[in-house]
């Protein structure tokens, strides 16, 4: 067990560091434009000559091309790094976002998970009936609809300031300052970005089901006479399952990490996800480099976390 | 009973011959995998029905320019804020001045509780009263929704569809050349699908889109401006690469195990001969419904990434940009974000179900397992 975590947290340490050069190259390399214009995205949509020559001689634009990788990174990693449109620390706005980013896809995944076997088990189980294509229907549906437009509907349909007012609308109250408005603020929203993922894990279960069913194992526990709620929790859902958790793990993580992103803005809830978001219309890279370069760790570290995981549920996966 | 041939001359067609006189002397024609699939595909009429009504879409989005020139008589980005038009007889301002507004979009009274500042209203769907002018009203610059509905289809479907052909011509290319050579050049193709899942895709989009949104690109000769609509293209291309190439990389791997490849290998074939006429044939039917689905993700993708400003640029349409620009309006003229929206919806939902049924037609394993 050691020995396969320091294999995978190795593996995970040069993943970062190739993920650092792959944001050097987005932001840096890729668009071209020389020394100057560089400094000028960097600078921001406002700055002035004077600022964006000042940005192109302390970020090394005018200097060889490790030379600015160095200096990107020691700025990334000592919290130097700061937006020329707000003038603030993008580490510290990213901390501020969490707590919103957390809540947000925490809920969901929940809601999510849980809907999305729920799902999948009654359309595996009612397979080719009317249910089973209810369920079909309405899960390429809502695997088909853009989650922006979905949110933007939600707010404009059931939110205050809408048709109805059944819920408040948009932006985030803290779970420390008031639980219930937290809960009531953050319902939509996670209703909203489960829609996608559950119609998707429905699909997905649906054909592992379909697939494990006609396995030897499963005609092997009929015929000793197993009862079908058994066969199907004990022997068939159980191999069913190892794709979605795995499919989870992944989803989450890539939700965690900046992928709310659009929900996070329709709803105004001010986590990561958004600062990005906002930092575009003013075309200000700074903020967005932060979160696709923390985003990226966050996701390796946390595949990591679901290998160790798996490792300790499946002994079969340490040897690898 | 047809002569028995000798055992000599006796082949497959020979084979086939004597197959068709025991079943009454009707020939037995070959049929491709291709013909087989189709005929499949063309058993299921939801998968068809779902087919013809994309391609109404795309029909509908190519005579943009017919409908905008003889039905609206505007053009995508003609303003009429000051015009006005006939509804049902009664002339009537495309853009009025919004004021404080309830709820319902209507002048505030003093019993509504919620009213908001709209400085400009445009003018609502006139459906069909105002000649084909304001289908689906105007936006806040007056300008017609219907009309730029189409031709923003126009870009939202051409971005899908190219970004679609150029990801998966060079997820194929990777697959091919990762599956066939392995070794180190597998190695290094495989780390860089690993690498990218490492990133959320619409983050990803979005920060190349950004970066490359601000001044466009200049590489040497090349050069796009900052609104191009081959940036977005580009981009969204870009970024889905590894989920086509990763599955498509597996087929191969274990199709080059297969023993026809072995006997190409015999008899000489170069390896650019049987990656792709070899290799490429039999990977061919997933690569095609990965290509109708994937058209079907990058037109949601293309929306999300117009939605936040890092796709297609302002003043060009696309299904994403409406919406966003309808966002600010939607409690008075909620069809300003509906339209397109439901446009994105019916557009992929009729990618989505073709492409499995394609699915379903291509590969009858997975046709067994939806019967089940």
């Amino acid at each position: 067990m050691a020995a396969f975590l320091i294999r995978r947290g190795i593996g995970a340490i040069l993943v970062c560091i190739a993920v650092t050069f792959i944001v050097f190259l987005i932001f840096i390399v890729v668009p071209g434009g020389g020394a100057t214009g560089t400094a000028q995205r960097i600078a921001g949509k406002n700055a002035t000559p004077d600022l964006i020559k000042s940005v192109e001689h302390r970020w090394g634009f005018d200097r060889p091309i490790y030379v600015q990788y160095w200096r990107l990174m020691h700025r990334m990693f000592t919290n130097n790094l700061v937006s020329y449109t707000s003038q603030q620390k993008v580490l510290t706005q990213i901390w501020q976002g969490m707590p919103a980013t957390f809540s947000l896809t925490i809920g969901a995944g929940i809601i999510w998970l849980f809907f999305g076997i729920l799902v999948g088990v009654i359309s595996a189980i009612t397979a080719g009936r009317l249910s089973d294509r209810v369920i079909t229907v309405l899960a390429l549906i809502g695997i088909s609809m853009p989650v922006f437009w979905l949110g933007i509907i939600a707010r404009y349909y059931l939110a205050e300031g809408g048709v109805t007012t059944f819920f408040p609308d948009g932006e985030y109250v803290g779970i420390t300052s008031n639980p219930l408005a937290w809960f009531s603020h953050l319902f939509l929203p996670w209703i909203v970005l489960a829609v996608l993922f559950i119609g998707f894990y429905g699909r997905v279960l649906r054909g592992n089901i379909l697939d494990a069913i006609n396995e030897d194992y499963v005609r092997t526990a009929k015929a000793k006479g197993l009862s079908p709620r058994r066969i199907m929790v004990k022997h068939v859902l159980r191999t069913s399952l190892i794709p979605i958790v795995t499919l989870f793990g992944l989803d989450f993580a890539g939700v965690l990490g900046g992928g709310a992103i659009l929900t996070e803005t329709v709803f105004d809830l001010h986590g990561v996800g958004q600062y990005a978001a906002q930092s575009i219309n003013n075309f200000d890279l700074p903020p967005i480099m932060g979160v696709t370069m923390y985003g990226a760790f966050f996701i390796v570290c946390f595949s990591v976390v679901v290998d160790l995981f798996y490792a300790y549920l499946d002994p079969r996966i340490r040897p690898t | 009973m047809v002569q028995q041939a000798t055992e000599s001359e006796f082949t497959l067609d020979t084979a086939a011959e004597l197959a068709a006189a025991e079943r009454g002397g009707a020939p037995i024609v070959g049929r491709s995998p291709w013909f087989l699939a189709w005929r499949r595909l063309r058993r299921n009429k939801i998968s068809l029905a779902f087919f013809v009504l994309f391609i109404v879409i795309l029909v509908a989005c190519l005579l943009a320019p017919v409908y905008a020139h003889h039905v609206a008589h505007t053009g995508q980005n003609t303003n009429h804020i000051l015009d006005t038009v006939k509804v049902n007889g009664k002339t009537t301002p495309v853009t009025s001045n919004g004021g404080y507004l309830n709820k319902q979009g209507k002048p505030c009274q003093t019993t509504d509780t919620d009213c908001k500042l709209v400085a400009v209203l445009p003018i609502a769907p006139t459906w069909f009263n105002a000649g084909g002018k304001f289908v689906l009203g105007a936006d806040a610059n007056g300008r017609d929704i219907a009309v730029r509905m189409l031709y923003g289809g126009l870009v939202s479907l051409r971005v899908g569809i190219i970004s679609s052909a150029i990801c998966v011509f060079f997820a194929v290319l990777l697959a091919l050349l990762a599956g066939y050579f392995g070794g180190w050049i597998d190695f290094i193709i495989t780390r860089f699908f690993d690498l990218f899942y490492a990133f959320p895709v619409v983050l990803l989009g979005i920060a190349l889109g950004a970066a490359l949104a601000i001044k466009g690109i200049s590489w040497g000769p090349i050069h796009l401006a900052s609104g191009d609509v081959w940036i977005p293209t580009l981009v969204i291309s870009y970024v889905l690469i590894p989920y086509v190439g990763r599955p498509l990389r597996g087929q191969v791997l274990s199709l080059r195990e297969k023993e026809f490849i072995e006997a190409a290998i015999a008899q000489g074939a170069s390896p650019l001969r049987i990656m792709f006429s070899e290799l490429l044939p039999n990977i061919m039917s997933s690569v095609l419904v990965f290509f109708t689905l994937i058209i079907a993700n990058n037109i949601v993708l293309e929306a999300a990434l117009s939605f936040l400003g890092a796709g297609v640029q302002p003043p060009t349409p696309s299904w994403g940009t409406l919406i966003s620009d309808g966002q600010t309006l939607i409690v008075t003229r909620p069809w300003l974000s509906l339209a397109p929206g439901i446009a994105i919806v019916l557009t992929v939902l009729s990618l989505n179900v073709f492409g499995d049924g394609l699915r379903d037609a291509l590969d009858p394993r997975a046709k067994v397992r939806v019967e089940h």
